[in-house]
């Protein structure tokens, strides 16, 4: 057909929709000049009023990402970027002496979340999640801290952690994702600004979801956020990451590290909605989001959970993985990731068998519309002593239109003849026929896509906590479904 | 109800319907039979607004409206349905919650308020006993792994669901045993009513045993070339369609 059909011209307006959560704050930002050498690494760590072993780390990060070169092996293209023309700092002002509860939190601040639809104060309301919020680099807000201290869980700002709990962070900082694993988490490492670090006792559920919202806000300052987990023996936590990004037309560096550390028998389950503004239909704007996210299941029976559903950013290079040492331990990564305009998404995991008799699951779904290029690239590791390792591998792939993208990478190293290894792919694009179907029964044809891409990521959002899953079906423009069957 | 005239459909250009003509009314059923190739589930598939077939010519009223500009869900949502032939699967959507989005659809153009989940679980239960389906139906994700036989007596309690004005049945008989034949057709049968008229499109006389019409069509090369009553439909299984070469007249006429 030449002409294009109205089914066309929806998923066109679909793909091309408006970034809704395009603004900006007028907060004072004291931000540090572009550019990046020894001396700005000093002042980021002087800033934040850091011992020396924290500096130290950082220089040594900073020296060894001084000799590196920036990976080239992904399936995304962009410009070369100036690392000279990026500012690494920069802090709310009026948040410099730390809020002491919400009502010293600058007001501004506050209705910008209110307009993200994360009110604060509404927030102590909702059932069971303390919010740790980041605003650009800077820690502002953190709530249910009392509840939590009872349980002798810390949820803080990484600042505070390095302050109140060096022990702890000195011990486990890098020792998932090293200062050195790449380009960059190297990066990172040396200018990392603020994060979240949260510490779960032995033995101890943590009783509500954990959440933190990211949010870069300053023009030009790139984001370098950094969150560290552990579970002791027997513990259990849930933790929520979410995002959305202000609109802007210069392309901003984002590039994050999670470390998760599960001992004997705990378990991490991590959620991500990203949101960051991805550009606009040209692909002009948007934010470059490298990810290093790595978690270790170092005991007998931990078990770590990604989910993730990312929707936003120009460029997404991303792979959660899990390092499984411990025996009968449990890794798992259920992911949807939406690429429409001109984004380009180059996500997966790495599941890497070490322990006897570990087990890993991964489901990806990839979505591609407009002229979005979307590739899963997954490696499966089993090692020599690794007995019974299994793992269950599903990647699916949906196409909207016929300008856009899937790829599929999945790489398997197996050593153990006693490993059991299953990987399933498929492609397909929305159906004509799925869409002509669903308008015979009435529905318009955005419903229609609404609910056939709803029901491609059912098995990723069902791993969503509730809240989680609402935000994510609204970010796919999708109704949620019904509670019925 | 509906009023098709000298209706030309083509598909990548190459012709297809070459000048139907055909007249259903309210409390009619109406069988359109013929041999493979010859239009009958173009028709099927044009009647619903498919957009891979092109009209070329002609004109579709139906309830005194112009079909033809109306999008398919317009179309659903004015009273027209379509039994397909091929149900098409719809993996991680449940049954219950596609039917119920649909009829609300429906209810929604009609100014009427949308059913709710513990309403439209009752009423589906007791639709579906008409078809002698599993409960199991509902929660299963729309056609997934669903046999021919259960596809399409989905479609049938999708149409029961939906009370449709006017229902077309492309081939709903293809690929059912005797049983779900029979299961199928009283499904059909009590939905017959004077209000409500059926297109029956089917390769066989079989449905027919069992979904009495009042007209049966012949389509051949994109036209209907016999008309009558039912024993029109014995006519053809006991001889064939051959014969309807050997009256060319016909055909001419119709042209």
């Amino acid at each position: 057909m030449s002409e294009p059909t109205t089914t066309d011209q929806t998923l066109q307006e679909l793909a091309e929709r408006e970034y809704k959560w395009g603004f900006t704050t007028p907060i004072e930002q004291e931000s540090l000049p572009p550019g990046l050498d020894e001396g700005v690494v000093r002042a980021i760590s002087a800033r934040k009023g850091e011992p020396d072993w924290m500096l130290q780390w950082r220089l040594k990060a900073f020296r060894h990402w001084s000799t590196m070169a920036e990976p080239k092996w992904h399936n995304v293209h962009y410009p070369p970027i100036d690392y000279q023309a990026v500012s690494y700092y920069s802090a709310p002002k009026n948040a410099k002496d730390g809020p002491k509860s919400l009502d010293e939190v600058d007001p501004e601040l506050l209705k910008t979340y209110a307009k993200l639809g994360i009110p604060l104060k509404e927030q102590e309301l909702l059932a069971g999640v303390a919010v740790d919020a980041v605003f650009d680099s800077v820690s502002v807000a953190t709530t249910y801290k009392g509840k939590l201290n009872e349980l002798g869980i810390v949820f803080c700002s990484f600042s505070e952690a390095v302050r109140e709990h060096p022990e702890l962070v000195r011990t486990y900082l890098g020792s998932v994702v090293p200062a050195t694993d790449n380009f960059f988490a190297s990066l990172n490492s040396a200018v990392f600004s603020d994060g979240s670090f949260v510490y779960i006792p032995n033995g101890v559920r943590c009783p509500m979801e954990l959440s933190t919202y990211f949010r870069i806000n300053a023009a030009n300052t790139g984001q370098f956020e950094r969150t560290l987990i552990v579970a002791e023996e027997g513990s259990y936590v849930s933790y929520l990451e979410g995002c959305t990004a202000p609109k802007r037309d210069e392309n901003q560096l984002h590039a994050a590290v999670v470390e998760l550390i599960a001992l004997d028998r705990a378990q991490i389950k991590y959620s991500t909605v990203q949101n960051w503004y991805p550009g606009d239909k040209e692909g002009k704007g948007g934010i470059y989001n490298f990810v290093t996210k790595r978690g270790a299941c170092r005991g007998f029976r931990s078990k770590i959970s990604w989910t993730q559903v990312e929707t936003g950013s120009a460029i997404t290079w991303k792979y959660p993985s899990c390092i499984l040492q411990g025996d009968e331990s449990v890794g798992e990564f259920y992911s949807v990731a939406v690429t429409a305009n001109r984004q380009q998404a180059d996500t997966g995991t790495k599941m890497i068998h070490i322990g006897k008799n570990t087990k890993s699951t991964i489901v990806s779904k990839g979505i591609s519309a407009g002229r979005g290029q979307n590739t899963y690239r997954g490696l499966v590791k089993i090692l020599k002593n690794a007995e019974g390792a299994r793992n269950y591998s599903q990647c699916d792939s949906m196409l909207m239109g016929d300008e856009c993208g899937a790829h599929t990478f999945p790489y398997l190293e197996v050593r153990n003849e006693t490993a059991q290894v299953e990987h399933e792919a498929s492609t397909s694009k929305i159906g004509e026929d799925q869409i002509f179907y669903c308008n015979q029964r009435g529905l318009s044809n955005e419903d229609a896509v609404g609910m056939i891409v709803n029901g491609f990521c059912k098995e990723v959002f069902r791993e969503l906590p509730m809240e989680f899953a609402v935000e994510a079906q609204k970010l796919l423009g999708i109704s949620l479904e019904g509670s019925v069957g | 109800m509906l009023e098709i005239r000298n209706l030309h459909a083509a598909a990548g250009g190459k012709p297809i319907l070459r000048g139907i003509d055909l007249t259903v009314k309210a409390g009619e059923v109406h069988a359109i039979m013929g041999p493979n190739g010859s239009g009958k589930s173009t028709l099927a598939q044009v009647l619903a607004g498919r957009d891979s077939y092109d009209v070329t010519q002609g004109t579709v009223r139906y309830r005194g409206e112009d079909l033809l500009e109306l999008d398919p869900e317009e179309r659903a949502c004015k009273g027209l349905f379509l039994a397909f032939q091929y149900p098409v699967e719809i993996p991680g959507v449940n049954n219950t919650y596609f039917l119920r989005t649909g009829l609300n659809a429906l209810r929604k153009a009609r100014g009427e308020s949308p059913v709710d989940a513990v309403d439209f679980l009752a009423l589906a239960r007791e639709k579906m006993k008409l078809l002698d389906m599993d409960e199991a139906f509902l929660a299963r994700p729309v056609n997934v792994g669903f046999s021919g036989g259960e596809k399409k007596r989905n479609e049938i309690f999708q149409m029961a669901v939906l009370e449709p004005a006017l229902a077309v049945l492309d081939e709903t008989d293809s690929g059912l045993d005797i049983d779900a034949l029979k299961v199928v057709a009283n499904g059909v049968n009590s939905l017959r009513s004077q209000e409500r008229a059926f297109v029956v499109v089917t390769h066989y006389q079989r449905l027919l045993e069992y979904i009495v019409p009042d007209f049966v069509h012949v389509i051949a090369e994109g036209r209907i070339v016999k008309s009558g009553g039912k024993e029109l439909a014995h006519k053809l299984e006991a001889e064939g369609y051959a014969w309807l070469e050997k009256e060319p007249a016909a055909a001419k006429a119709a042209r």
